[in-house]
């Protein structure tokens, strides 16, 4: 039985894996090797050089590799805040409507971002639903509330709400009734039994949660593309920049690089101290 | 311990909130969809379908709309047989590199869509292969591949090995074994799957961007004419993707349903 497990395990992960090597590994290694190709070569058959890195480094890139992290980090924060009471009420407080809520959000996903986004832009605009109403019912008017970064932070909780609510509603259910019970009983406060017993206890959904959207939002431009009215630029903007119109295939690839070394370190230090067995149905 | 009766009405009307939140910038599209005025101005003063009917007469909204179906549904089919192996190794069998192979699956997954479509788009140019639709299955695969394993492996988790193993003993062989048993309890798995696949691949676009090539799909569209000024076929066009996205999650719904209520059935016939 042993042995027939073992041999039936790397036999059915050969397809996906055969994906993932041809259409993951594969593209990474190519955007590795152009990322060392003198500038604006679109072929590898040329000696290297570490040129792309040194324009990197003097042309300012650091800047909207900072806009990308910053917005990022404080839409996690933002997001982690937001999503707590919901995502608890959610594993411990509701019980149809959790059910109810659930399949909202999930049906939000199957929505094209940037047609909810644009959906934001006609919210949010000058003559758009909030303002226009406004203007029309009492008179008072504003200048829309798009094209700074505050919005693109906004934008950024909004497209990862999913992304943050669910794995903690998922951490939050792993927590015993038991235990917060006890802890109350024995004289614990509100707060105690949160940051003792849920928090610790709660800990791998949040992880992932907060990974996700952080990992997510750090490579995303719609949001600034659309709702910031590029207010600022971000990192993800500058690489598609450097493909599109800037035709430097080199430079944008080490910008890629910079960006996956990152959020690919991040990604690989949260999810090696997760036990993906007991997250996602074992061991409860 | 009980939360207060005013702890859980804040908790209900924060859910209420939290939906409208998310709904809200959908109906401001809705709306849109319908205002007769080229230039979009809240409040709407008159109302029309008649972008309902030029998006549908349109030929390029019906190109668009064939290319984004058929790269779907090959996406779906094809991460469908991938992710319920995928699942197989993920959950159910105990083999040496199953951890390794865990995290691997979820790479994709962490990893900025926007960045990975510009990595494929090397790649086909390195391999000679000039980008097209067929391209965009492939880069859809990379992401949603991995989605589909992991929806699988929910499934797989709750089902018990005995199940296998007596099959085994009574002399069932390894695909027989699939066929007969692993096959059909994994089956709800692999058709929400089935559903997932689709309907992200639908409403794709970071990936779709630059992999395409000269074909294009609905919300590469959509975004191409967001950024270059409005027009009023954005909203309609927008609408009408979703609606389909609506129109199969009820079908699916439907017949979740039927299947279930048709085994009721059964089973009490049985017992």
């Amino acid at each position: 039985m042993e042995r027939h497990d073992r041999t039936m395990g790397l036999l059915s992960a050969l397809p996906v894996l055969l994906v993932l090597l041809l259409s993951f590994a594969a593209p990474l290694l190519v955007v590795l090797a152009f990322s060392v190709m003198p500038p604006k070569v679109f072929d590898l058959a040329h000696m290297p050089d570490f040129s792309a890195y040194g324009v990197l480094l003097s042309q300012g890139y650091h800047r909207s590799l900072a806009w990308a992290l910053g917005t990022a980090l404080a839409s996690t924060i933002l997001l982690f805040l937001i999503c707590w009471p919901l995502a608890y009420a959610m594993a411990k407080v509701f019980k149809r409507f959790t059910l109810v809520i659930t399949v909202a959000v999930v049906i939000t996903l199957f929505v094209s971002e940037n047609i909810r986004l644009f959906g934001w832009v006609l919210t949010l605009m000058k003559g758009g639903l909030i303002e226009g109403h406004l203007r029309a019912l009492t008179g008072m008017s504003f200048e829309g509330a798009l094209y700074n970064v505050p919005i693109i932070i906004f934008g950024l909780v909004y497209v990862y709400f999913p992304f943050m609510l669910f794995p903690l509603v998922q951490g939050i259910s792993m927590v015993p009734d038991d235990a917060r019970q006890a802890a109350s009983d024995l004289g614990a406060s509100k707060w105690q039994v949160f940051w003792e017993i849920d928090l610790p206890l709660s800990a791998p959904g949040i992880v992932v949660g907060s990974l996700l959207s952080f990992v997510l939002a750090a490579g995303a431009m719609a949001e600034s593309k659309l709702l910031g009215g590029q207010a600022v630029i971000v990192i993800a903007d500058e690489i598609e920049t450097a493909f599109t119109y800037g035709q430097n295939w080199p430079l944008g690839s080490a910008l890629s690089i910079v960006l996956i070394l990152i959020i690919g370190s991040l990604a690989v230090f949260g999810v090696s101290r997760v036990d993906l067995d007991s997250i996602m149905g074992r061991g409860r | 311990m009980q939360t207060g009766r005013a702890a859980r009405i804040a908790l209900y009307l924060y859910g209420a909130l939290a939906i409208a939140f998310l709904y809200l910038p959908l109906v401001s599209v809705g709306f849109a969809s319908i205002s007769k005025a080229r230039y979009l101005s809240f409040p709407i003063k008159r109302y029309t379908t008649q972008w309902y009917g030029k998006a549908l007469e349109s030929h390029t909204v019906n190109d668009l709309l064939w290319t984004s179906l058929t790269i779907a549904g090959i996406v779906t089919v094809v991460s469908m047989v991938v992710g319920f192996f995928g699942a197989l190794a993920f959950a159910r069998y105990h083999w040496r590199f199953r951890g390794v192979f865990q995290k691997l699956i979820l790479l994709p997954i962490f990893f900025p869509q926007a960045v990975l479509g510009l990595a494929l788009l090397m790649w086909f140019n390195f391999v000679g292969w000039i980008p097209d639709w067929k391209s965009a299955v492939v880069a859809h695969l990379v992401w949603i591949s991995p989605i589909a394993t992991l929806v699988i492996a929910i499934r797989a988790y709750s089902f018990d090995p005995a199940l296998e193993e007596a099959a085994r003993d009574l002399g069932a062989s390894t695909w027989t074994i699939l066929r007969e048993v692993t096959g059909p309890l994994l089956m709800p798995g692999v058709v929400s799957a089935g559903l997932f696949a689709f309907l992200l691949s639908w409403g794709n676009f970071p990936l779709s961007l630059f992999t395409t090539g000269a074909d294009s799909t609905l919300p590469e569209w959509l975004y191409a004419k967001m950024v270059s000024g409005y027009s009023p076929l954005v909203p309609t066009v927008g609408i009408l993707s979703i609606a389909t996205s609506l129109v199969l999650l009820i079908i699916a719904y439907g017949i979740s349903r039927l299947l279930r209520s048709g085994r009721d059935r059964r089973q009490q016939a049985d017992g």
